[in-house]
């Protein structure tokens, strides 16, 4: 099936989604996504990211969809000719999706642990405007434990409903899920509770944003301090193929890898993830490729006085008030 | 002008009760499309009468059905969407309450066309008493042989079964009906597969709204054609029309297609013109959903015209200057009404439905109403109008159901048609209210 | 709907062990379970809420919703999920006669707020809250389908219609009078036009 994204055209099998399709064309056409993950089912479709302008349905019906598709969950059509960076209307579009995901975000960038590999940082920066027009109150919560593992700051949660269905995909008894409704909708257990399985850490790496956390990450760092290094074990639940983030000669954190779209490579255990802080109990294979473009790599090379001037750039962008002066 | 096929027995006693129904002729469709037609000239029948779905929408009834996918060895599904939520419609509580043979008759019939040998009405929780009406209802025609195996000696089976709701207007999206009647939260489910593929338990699903399944029976009885001889255009047969707000005869109109908004509106015979004597000011046509008009708009079409209750013509200039059937949720406004606050208690509404799953519709219908609230307390500037406007802009059209179109075109329309009203705040910085209820009955408060 | 609950909430235990429903209750949910195709019992949820609700005084702790998942045999956390969404269902202890004022578009433009208003000063509680003899829980709601005779109430199974003060005053004095507790489940509902 031929379809044709921002004037690129490109071959793709039955059933690829428009977003499957851009991605297979690269970086310069693929629509953000917050919300769809390939490596889980039925994701996608919730947080409008990615949404497009479909100027020709198909080669037998060339008219256009009246209203934006969601890519991530549209499948091409053959002959189907869409527009995503190129069209004003999208972009506009765009621009509003994202103030809508930051009117009740805490802005929190300073203090959270998500900072510099958040994608909705980033989202904001490539993609929001210049200032928020929200005046009222933000949504506020607790930040809780959800056992001696993770911790949830709901504050910052955009509702991808990522975590509800890993659980649902790769552990077998979810504890966790979305309760009330609206803008009244949570992540939560409801009763107190722990996940806690062999497979439940991934929460923290599928977590766009700063909401699920890591524990045990030691010494809580600013991910660009951290050098990111591949490294295997042999393990017997999951590939064993993981991601160290060094100080030295200390594991500050255990993560999945990262392909170049931030998805997880292989999920992994809570014991490669939780227990193994160890150098010694991993075998480096060399240091992370990471994404030029990525707010990590970017910082993580530049000399410090930079650094800042850039977070500050951006949280200028994304409208934020200093954390301290907030109300 | 005023045939009536739904309503047509409304005040006879004991028309809810099996015996009563059948004396007036009930259940004649069933006994005329098991033993006499085939599903699919059921199907076509329906074809034939032009009837579209009361539930909001107005998508042609036949079309739907005969979109639904018929895989070997799988079950489909009839469901009623009887959730009834949107605000300022009343009509299926009505027909429920007073004729629920009438739904049952129009389930078999429609059930037999679609092939579905179980079939469930989803009522929304509020309506639990006449959850109780209906299953009294169902109980007498198993007793009858209605329902059940081999209805009149026939291979045709079919169980029929009402499920209550418990609070949540979203519930009446259809497939967020599906995911409620499966034992989950209310969610609209992303499209496709659309119900008719992949529905209630993967399976093909048709859901229609109480009245639509109503209407079938009558149009087996006289025939899809005699049918669609009622009404203009499209727009045929009659319609059940929930007329409330400021009139002198509020209640449930079975209307035929056609009728002039203004005969409507004053007509002794229907809303009987407004109460003490006021001006009408505005008209919400179709349930809260649709655009409000102002009186000159909802009386005549902008091309001069006189309007007519029926889809095409209440649709008459667009978003520019007309508005939907909808439901038939007729809301009237008289001149003492304020549309700002109005529009206010309508975004409350959607804000506090809104199922939280996309973006826009979760943040934007919250945003929306706190900005509204700004108006009645009087802090308001002119350029929250334009961020409203903005803002409902932003939501219409990308989210994942209808429910973030219903919540922008409320304040665009209201925006468009009135805006002096919201400047007149914004400048002034000061809110005036009547309050109706005293006003209306001024009652002594203690 | 509760407030925001947040993850906090203790369960406890002891008390979960003593749950066990009515018998009659336990056959109607056994009853509504057989409306649906094998393995889709979890159909049967929001029903079987309703019955939940009922038989815990009108409201429905972690506990009995923690039994609720054993009886359709899913887990807690579905039925968490699902009670917090719609807002018949109570998650926090409530009155005797849970009093649901309709308080959108018509009901509106006819009084809707002065009667929550009335009410409130009535029972002196405000909106969401309980009187201290535990009789009454006043909600607002949004359309009940009754906009033809606004201003509307419901009370459990009952629709009040074409309020006035005085009828406000009639209804709620003849609840308290008979001191009994209303579900949306009672069969003897006695709507008033
Ligand atoms: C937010 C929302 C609420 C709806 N509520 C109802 C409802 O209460 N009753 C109804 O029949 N249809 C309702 N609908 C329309 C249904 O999705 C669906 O179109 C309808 O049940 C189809 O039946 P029909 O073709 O017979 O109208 C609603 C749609 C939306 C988007
Ligand atoms: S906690 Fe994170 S992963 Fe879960 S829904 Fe919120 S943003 Fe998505
Ligand atoms: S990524 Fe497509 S809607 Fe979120
Ligand atoms: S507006 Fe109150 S019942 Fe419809």
């Amino acid at each position: 099936m031929k379809v044709t994204i921002d004037g690129i055209e490109i071959d793709v099998p039955k059933g690829t989604t428009i977003l499957q399709a851009a991605r297979m064309i690269g970086k310069k056409v693929a629509p953000p996504a917050m919300c769809y993950y390939s490596k889980l089912k039925t994701t996608g479709g919730y947080c409008r990211t990615c949404i497009v302008k479909v100027t020709k349905a198909s080669a037998q019906n060339p008219n256009p969809i009246p209203k934006p598709v969601a890519s991530c969950r549209t499948e091409v059509a053959d002959g189907m000719e869409v527009q995503n960076f190129t069209s004003q209307e999208v972009i506009e579009a765009r621009k509003g999706v994202v103030e809508f995901l930051l009117i009740n975000h805490p802005l929190d960038c300073p203090i959270c642990d998500q900072a510099g590999e958040c994608k909705l940082q980033d989202l904001g920066y490539e993609h929001g405007s210049a200032k928020t027009r929200y005046e009222f109150k933000r949504r506020e919560y607790e930040m809780i434990d959800i056992g001696d593992k993770i911790k949830l700051h709901m504050n910052r949660c955009i509702l991808c409903y990522r975590c509800v269905k890993l659980c649902d995909q790769l552990t077998d008894k979810r504890v966790h899920g979305v309760i009330h409704r609206g803008d009244a909708a949570e992540i939560s257990t409801y009763i107190k509770n722990v996940i806690d399985n062999d497979f439940s850490g991934n929460v923290i790496d599928v977590c766009p944003v700063g909401a699920l956390t890591d524990r045990t990450f030691r010494f809580k760092q600013r991910v660009w301090f951290t050098k990111p290094v591949d490294a295997k074990r042999n393990c017997d639940k999951c590939s064993g193929k993981v991601r160290l983030w060094l100080k030295g000669e200390e594991v500050l954190r255990v993560t999945a890898r990262m392909d170049e779209w931030g998805e997880v490579e292989d999920f992994i255990c809570n014991a490669c993830r939780f227990e193994k802080k160890r150098k010694s109990d991993w075998t480096i294979e060399g240091p992370s490729k990471i994404d030029r473009h990525s707010v990590i790599s970017q910082n993580h090379y530049e000399h410090l006085n930079e650094l800042k001037v850039k977070a500050m750039k951006q949280q200028k962008a994304l409208g934020f008030m200093p954390f301290d002066k907030r109300p | 002008m005023g045939r009536k096929l739904l309503l047509a027995h409304e005040n006879v006693p004991g028309i809810d009760r099996l015996d009563v129904y059948r004396a007036h002729g009930g259940y004649a469709s069933v006994e005329k499309a098991l033993k006499s037609m085939k599903p699919e000239d059921v199907v076509e029948e329906v074809k034939k009468s032009g009837l579209r779905g009361r539930g909001g929408a107005g998508f042609p009834t036949g079309l739907k059905w005969s979109f639904l996918a018929k895989p070997e060895g799988v079950p489909r599904y009839l469901v009623c969407n009887a959730d009834e939520s949107e605000p300022g419609t009343f009509k299926d509580r009505y027909l429920m309450e007073k004729i629920p043979h009438s739904l049952i008759e129009g389930m078999i019939v429609s059930s037999y066309a679609l092939g579905s040998n179980t079939s469930y009405i989803y009522i929304r929780g509020e309506y639990f008493y006449v959850s109780r009406i209906l299953e009294k209802a169902i109980q007498e025609a198993y007793e009858a042989g209605w329902l059940g195996k081999n209805i009149l000696g026939t291979d045709y089976s079919l169980d029929l079964y009402v499920q209550v709701g418990a609070g949540a207007y979203i519930c009446g999206e259809e497939t967020a009906l599906i995911e409620s009647l499966e034992g989950k939260r209310g969610n609209p489910r992303i499209k496709p597969p659309f119900p008719a593929v992949a529905g209630l338990w993967g399976c093909p699903t048709v859901v229609n709204n109480v009245e639509t399944i109503a209407a079938v029976a009558p149009i087996i009885n006289m025939g899809g054609e005699e049918y669609a001889k009622i009404g203009i255009g499209k727009s045929t047969g009659t319609k059940l029309i929930s007329a409330s707000g400021h009139i002198n005869k509020p209640g449930v109109y079975e209307i035929e297609l056609g009728l002039p908004v203004e005969e409507f509106i004053y007509s002794d015979q229907y809303c009987g013109g407004i109460r003490n004597g006021k001006k009408l000011k505005a008209v919400v046509a179709g349930g809260s959903s649709v655009p409000i008009l102002p009186a000159d708009l909802i009386l005549k079409t902008a091309k001069g015209e006189p309007r007519l209750m029926t889809y095409e013509s209440l649709f008459d200039g667009g978003f520019q200057s007309g508005t939907m059937l909808g439901s038939g949720g007729f809301i009237v406004m008289d001149e003492d009404t304020s549309i700002v606050k109005n529009l206010w208690n309508f975004t409350r509404f959607y804000h506090h439905e809104s199922c939280g799953q996309c973006s826009p519709c979760r943040e934007g219908t919250g945003w929306m109403e706190k900005i509204l609230h700004k108006f009645l307390e009087g802090t308001a500037n002119l350029s929250d109008i334009d961020l409203l406007w903005d803002i409902q802009s932003k939501i219409e059209g990308k989210t994942i159901c209808p429910l973030g179109d219903a919540a922008a075109w409320p304040v665009a329309s209201a925006i468009r048609h009135f805006k002096q009203e919201f400047e007149e705040i914004a400048k002034s910085k000061k809110f005036k209210d009547v309050s109706h209820y005293e006003r209306l009955h001024k009652p002594a408060m203690a | 709907m509760g407030a925001q609950i947040h993850g906090t909430l203790e369960f406890n235990a002891e008390k979960r062990k003593d749950i066990r429903f009515s018998e009659e209750a336990l056959k109607e949910i056994e009853k509504i379970k057989s409306r649906y195709p094998q393995g889709k019992q979890k159909s049967a949820l929001i029903p079987v809420l309703h019955i939940a609700q009922a038989e815990n005084d009108g409201w429905l702790s972690p506990e009995v919703m923690d039994y609720v998942a054993s009886l359709l045999n899913i887990q807690p956390i579905e039925v968490f999920e699902v009670a917090s969404f719609y807002t018949m269902f109570n998650l926090k202890p409530v009155g005797k006669c849970v009093i649901e004022v309709c308080r959108t578009s018509s009901c509106w433009l006819l009084g809707a707020e002065d009667i929550i208003k009335y009410i409130e000063k009535k029972l002196g509680i405000k909106e969401g809250q309980t009187t201290p003899d535990g009789m009454f829980t006043l909600k607002t709601v949004e359309c009940l389908g009754s906009c033809g005779t606004a201003p509307v109430m419901q009370v459990g199974a009952s629709y009040h219609e074409n309020l006035t003060f005085e009828k406000v005053d009639k209804i709620l004095d003849k609840y308290r009078a008979e001191g009994r507790r209303r579900n949306y489940t009672d069969l003897d509902y006695e709507n008033t036009k």
